[in-house]
């Protein structure tokens, strides 16, 4: 400070003297610590992270060691500093109590970064609290408007319930101060004690009443902000202030009528900080109140009028306008005016305006529906919005519009972006569509149609709750299951993208229904060819076969298939070509469809088609449970199908147990048991009921065969031990069979290192096919683990092999498996073997041919 | 109310933070990096308005910086947009046409003029005129106290 420019002064002159000194020896003492603007420069100079980590410690470091030093005249820089390391998230919070040292120097410049300092390191700690608030308390009662505006401020900010309470007083004080300065700053203040204690409020109402009769914009904002608060806060003070209500229309018209003023003046309209402050103050006022709403009726209309709608600042009012008018008792040719402006934001080129315009319609929608509907056309097009945010909540606000006079031009607009959507979009949309089709649709055929273009355009996003209720409600419809059975197979042949529910839903019903296509009538179709069995079974060959389709949609498919041989009847032979190839599939559940289904060509085709007769319509309240659990194990199946094969001997004694437990409801319950007059009609008909009801209609002579079956299932998939009830089940069966065959052929194919492999054979009734049991057994003392069999036989042959019941063999122990050798030309069958094996740690790696097969066996 | 502001730089570097509500620093940094991501990931064609957790988010990107406000529920999206304008105004005005470099050497300036426009997160004052006479007023008590001549590189530097 330069002493020649304020007139003589000793006193001041001599202060300044003693602090140049004491800075000259500070200056010595020390070195001058770097500049901030230095500081920031090092660290953006800095090209890697841990460069500028290291420039930063370094500094903080250095900063720590200041800060021990008392009375430093570098304090200020330091915190400044200090400061800008904490924005780059650098821990800076040993600087709280330097920042309080700096809030009490005398000096403007230390307090100014003090207290920005405090807003920005403080947290809720008590104890440093306790000091502030001293330091606040001083500050509030500073003969500088500046310091007392900025004690305001860090309170304001900062405010913990405490320091409300302590405070709480000077504040009022302040209110009430002649310097609008510090008037404005007090009312926000007190606006945050009253958030952060609202027992504190009572104090501030007389102080309050007279900010309103300000002139001085910055004082008549913060006065009604205070006020909304009181307001929100308690019923009381809303009433009290209801008398208000007159003041603030005043102030509103002179802010709309009176002319241009520069200092508020924001594109064309006077202070729209302030109208829009007022405007949520009227509409607090006149909620629920009829006589305030009254009141402020006009100016409402008024602003909604007047205001220029060009740019955003006049938007943000009109918004504001338009939420008080939906918000108070407003009349109703008011509202009309409401949801024109926002049908006029709906047009509006800004986004952001578009937005809030939807947003906002949707909040009305269910308060006046019909004058949105007004707006019906718009809020279509915003579906076309390259805003994705904006689309969404165009999504919402169309599915609040639909209802049964508007269902079909809204679900062509909405179909048509379901189609187009980002998948986000496609599962909410396509349930919400699926709803609202059930709640309004005028008749089942157009629901039948719109659920079908869900299922086409919705693709693999679907929910599972839509494959449900759509199977429920084709089953119900009697009279149109031929029309959509019919639709489905065409979705489903121009089908390219493998839409796993369209296919689920399309070969459940073509599997129900195949009979109705072949023979529909010319009503049903429009011009397209009606199929033929060939066509359906060659899609049928390629939904099974595509590797895309999960093993849940190809259940479907081969129940489907299975239905269909009893409804076809040229292609038989083919379908069950189709199914016994499954009987070897490598998906647990599918290769126990393939075999239980190829019992149904074989031994049982009595059974076939009273098994497989169509189902009753199912009721909508208990099928749509049912078909919902349908969903749900498809799940977990999908699950287990994706745990690897080692894990193959669990589930498959899972599949033994849900076998013999009859805890298995899944896929299964399609067939209709109700042909099976001794069994009651159930829908929780499961395979053990199937079983049962087999043993039951076969008496004591099939047993043998029965129980076959079963080991068919089993050899295939079965470990041989671990289950007592297998293990019995499967030592009976091998009994019986060895017993039965008479001359079944053995022979040694491998033994060595105490493991012996024992192929026998059995002729399967088809002429050219055998199947060998592998039985390897291992007589050493150890275990062999991750036992692999594999064969190869010439091109002439065809080897199957199913999977073995376990991959480790216990001393002792035995691991089956079975092979399975179509000859078409009955020649004679070599086989090459490679076997490998873990035992004691060491892998085993054996190959070796076996050639000692007889021929007799083809014959 | 507005519940923080943040500036932030199309790099996602923060260059300001303005907090009206007490969260622990630990979650500061989580919001603030969150929604550094979520803001710089969204298309510019997008609107400038997020629903974040309970609250509402607006954004508006001047050149390299990105203006980001949280408020809440009841308050006007559209009113806030014209807030971030005028700030962004001010510190026109104040460092003559604004440029990130300004902000980053002169951070506590800019949190000076915000603490003028805004307080406790509502708006204190509507004249650009007062909050500019204020802030001049007080940069001038800060120079008249700062010692001239042979310690020329005192203050902030």
């Amino acid at each position: 400070m330069n002493a020649s420019e304020h007139g003589f002064n000793p006193a001041f002159n001599m202060a300044t003297i003693k602090q140049a000194i004491n800075e000259a020896v500070e200056r010595v003492r020390m070195p001058t610590p770097m500049r901030l603007r230095d500081l920031i420069r090092q660290i953006r100079a800095a090209r890697t992270a841990a460069e500028e980590r290291s420039v930063v410690n370094k500094e903080c470091a250095y900063i720590r060691s200041t800060f021990r030093e008392e009375d430093s005249v570098w304090r200020c820089r330091n915190i400044a500093k200090l400061l800008y390391i904490h924005m780059l998230g650098y821990p800076a919070h040993f600087g709280q109590l330097e920042c309080l040292k700096l809030i009490a120097s005398p000096r403007f410049t230390d307090k100014r970064i003090g207290y920005l300092g405090a807003m920005l390191l403080l947290d809720e700690r008590q104890d440093v609290h306790l000091l502030i608030t001293n330091c606040l308390k001083n500050d509030l009662n500073s003969t500088t408007q500046f310091v007392v505006g900025l004690a305001l401020c860090t309170l304001g900010a900062i405010a913990s319930p405490e320091m409300a309470r302590d405070l709480a007083a000077e504040v009022e004080r302040l209110m009430k101060s002649p310097n609008a300065y510090i008037r404005k700053k007090a009312g926000l203040c007190a606006f945050r004690i009253i958030r952060r204690v609202p027992d504190l409020m009572e104090i501030f109402l007389p102080a309050t009443r007279s900010m309103l009769s300000e002139k001085n914009h910055g004082v008549l904002i913060t006065g009604v902000t205070l006020i909304t608060e009181m307001c929100e806060n308690s019923i009381d003070t809303l009433n009290h202030f209801k008398k208000i209500v007159p003041n603030l229309v005043r102030i509103l018209k002179n802010l709309i009528l009176a002319g241009y003023s520069p200092e508020h003046d924001v594109s064309g309209v006077s202070d729209p900080f302030l109208q829009v402050k007022i405007l949520k103050l009227l509409r607090v006022l006149g909620k629920n109140d009829a006589d305030a709403s009254e009141a402020m009726n006009d100016i409402l209309a008024q602003v909604a009028t007047n205001t220029e709608t060009s740019k955003n600042v006049g938007n943000s009012i009109l918004y504001e306008t338009v939420l008080s008018i939906m918000d108070i008792k407003s009349e109703s040719g008011l509202r009309v005016l409401a949801i024109n402006i926002l049908g006029r934001f709906l047009l509006n080129n800004d986004k952001n305006i578009r937005y809030v315009a939807l947003n906002t319609l949707l909040k009305t929608v269910h308060i006046d529906t019909s004058a949105v509907q007004r707006h019906r056309s718009t809020i279509l097009e915003c579906l076309k919005d390259p805003d994705v945010s904006i689309r969404r909540r165009a999504m919402e606000l169309s599915f609040a519009l639909v209802n049964s006079l508007n269902i079909r031009t809204m679900m062509k607009e909405l179909l048509t972006f379901l189609e187009k959507s980002e998948p986000e979009f496609k599962a909410p949309c396509s349930s919400s569509i699926v709803l609202a089709a059930e709640r309004f649709a005028p008749n089942k055929r157009w629901h039948l149609d719109t659920l079908l273009k869900v299922l086409v355009a919705a693709g693999n996003y679907l929910r599972d709750d839509v494959i449900a209720s759509t199977i429920q409600l084709i089953s119900e419809t009697t009279s149109q299951q031929a029309y959509i059975t019919l639709q489905l197979w065409y979705a489903l042949s121009e089908d390219k993208m493998d839409k796993q529910p369209l296919i689920q839903v399309a070969v459940w019903a073509i599997g129900e229904y195949g009979d109705l296509v072949l023979s529909a009538t010319s009503d049903d179709i429009s011009d397209v060819a009606k199929p033929s069995e060939d066509d359906i079974i060659d899609v049928y060959k390629r939904l099974l076969w595509s590797p895309q389709n999960s093993p849940t949609t190809k259940q479907f498919a081969l129940m489907s298939l299975t239905k269909l041989s009893t409804r076809f009847s040229e292609t038989n032979s083919k379908i069950q070509q189709i199914v016994s190839s499954f009987c070897s599939n490598l998906h647990i559940e599918l290769q126990q469809r393939g075999v239980e289904f190829t019992q149904l060509f074989g031994k049982y085709s009595n059974l076939r088609s009273a098994l497989l007769e169509r189902m009753p319509p199912m009721e909508v309240v208990r099928t749509g449970n049912e078909v919902q659990t349908n969903g749900d194990m498809d799940e977990s199946e999908d699950k287990s199908n994706e745990s690897s094969p080692q894990h193959i001997n669990n589930t498959d004694s899972n599949v033994l147990l849900d076998l013999l437990g009859g805890t298995d409801s899944s896929d299964l319950d399609i067939i209709k048991p109700s042909s099976i007059p001794t069994q009651p009609i159930s829908n929780n008909q499961d395979l053990l009921d199937l079983l049962g009801g087999l043993d039951l209609s076969n008496p004591v002579p099939t047993t043998d065969t029965s129980l076959g079956f079963i080991m068919e299932n089993n050899n295939g998939s079965l470990p041989l031990d671990n289950n007592d009830t297998s293990g019995f089940l499967m030592g009976d069966i091998l009994n019986t069979n060895l017993v039965n065959e008479k001359h079944v052929p053995t022979l040694t194919a491998f033994d060595k290192n105490g493991l012996k492999i024992v192929f026998s054979l059995e002729k399967m009734s088809e002429s050219n096919m055998v199947s060998i049991h592998l039985t390897a057994t291992n007589s050493t003392i150890s275990s062999m683990t991750d036992f692999l069999f594999q064969a190869a036989v010439p091109k002439a042959f065809h080897l199957q092999m199913l999977s073995p019941s376990g991959t480790m063999i216990s001393p002792n122990g035995q691991v089956t498996q079975i092979l399975r050798v179509t000859n078409p030309n009955k020649g004679a069958l070599r086989m090459r073997i490679r076997l490998s094996y873990t035992i004691d740690g060491a892998l085993i790696q054996e190959q070796t041919e076996v050639n000692n097969f007889p021929t007799h066996i083809w014959d | 109310m507005m519940q923080f502001m943040l500036l932030f730089s199309r790099q996602g570097k923060l260059r300001l933070q303005k907090w009206y509500v007490a969260h622990p620093d630990k979650l500061k940094k989580k919001i603030t990096r969150e929604l550094i991501t979520t803001i710089l990931a969204r298309k510019p064609k997008m609107c400038s308005f997020l629903e974040w957790k309970d609250l509402k988010v607006v954004y508006k990107r001047y050149a390299s910086l990105y203006f980001c406000c949280a408020i809440e529920q009841d308050d006007n999206e559209l009113l806030t947009l014209e807030v971030i304008h005028r700030y962004v105004e001010l510190l026109d005005k104040y460092f003559g046409s604004v440029c990130e470099l300004d902000i980053i050497f002169n951070f506590e300036k800019a949190y000076f003029i915000l603490d003028e426009l805004l307080l406790g997160g509502e708006i204190q004052e509507t004249s650009k005129k007062n909050v500019l006479k204020a802030i001049a007023a007080q940069d001038l008590l800060q120079e008249e106290e700062t010692p001239q001549g042979f310690f020329e590189d005192h203050g902030l530097g």
